[in-house]
């Protein structure tokens, strides 16, 4: 399935917008991510291994942290993934 | 340096002015270069904090994801944000500090002075993860068009 790369981590995927990794929950396609550019995981992961905070993780429209089976939620091959980084502030 | 259009600086110095005395947010699209940041076009979004919208802004992840979508359809990417500060300088908070995430991304806001826009400013987010990352005041270069302008005189 396609993962999408937003601006600031395609610095490790070789510049890649989009990748395309091998699995079969939203979980077993993160790690082949990893897997595959592994200067990736201290960006989405803190050390405790839990998803960043400000992370967002999209399965097509749908944020994962809402999905009955969050990362255990199975994908199909044409599923996207969006990695989106919250965007927030103010004075 | 961020480059963007006359036109592009203008709509997003009234959208601040629109929302006045909240905050407006947007997307800026375009492309990264050597030489900084070009924007292409500007996407309005709008502003989730309705609890507190005079001086928080945040944009919805699935507003995001439409707009990086339809960028790409058009060769485009996301390059930059802007907001307002109602009242309040045109320089990056702490909230906006803490909040901000995109690496090598423009963020420029605009102070809104009783519904006039005032200053804008741009700052470039730096770094290589949340630990080391600043915000570096970034040049911005407004390209004129004189077509544009010749236009508007006529009309005057």
């Amino acid at each position: 399935m396609k993962i999408n790369i937003p601006t600031p981590l395609r610095a490790y995927t070789g510049g890649e917008q989009t990748v395309s990794v091998l699995g079969a929950t939203v979980g077993d396609t993160l790690e082949a991510l990893t897997g595959a550019y592994p200067e990736l995981r201290q960006h989405l992961y803190t050390a405790e291994g839990k998803l960043r905070s400000f992370v967002n993780l999209y399965l097509n429209d749908d944020d994962i942290r809402y999905l009955p089976q969050k990362e255990a939620t199975p994908v199909a091959e044409n599923d996207e993934l969006t990695i989106i980084p919250s965007i927030a502030g103010g004075y | 340096m961020l480059h963007l259009s006359y036109s592009d600086y203008a709509t997003l110095r009234a959208h601040g002015e629109e929302t006045y005395p909240h905050e407006c947010c947007g997307v800026l699209l375009g492309a990264a270069a050597p030489d900084g940041n070009y924007v292409r076009a500007i996407v309005r979004a709008g502003n989730t904090r309705t609890d507190s919208a005079h001086n928080r802004y945040h944009i919805a992840p699935e507003e995001l994801i439409r707009i990086q979508r339809r960028a790409r359809k058009l060769g485009l990417d996301i390059v930059g944000f802007y907001h307002s500060h109602p009242d309040c300088p045109a320089q990056w908070s702490l909230t906006d500090f803490n909040e901000a995430h995109w690496i090598g991304c423009s963020y420029v806001i605009t102070r809104v002075d009783q519904g006039n826009a005032a200053i804008t400013n741009s700052f470039l987010l730096t770094g290589t993860d949340e630990e080391d990352k600043k915000f570096l005041d970034e040049p911005v270069e407004i390209a004129v068009n004189e077509q544009q302008i010749e236009q508007e005189k006529g009309q005057a």
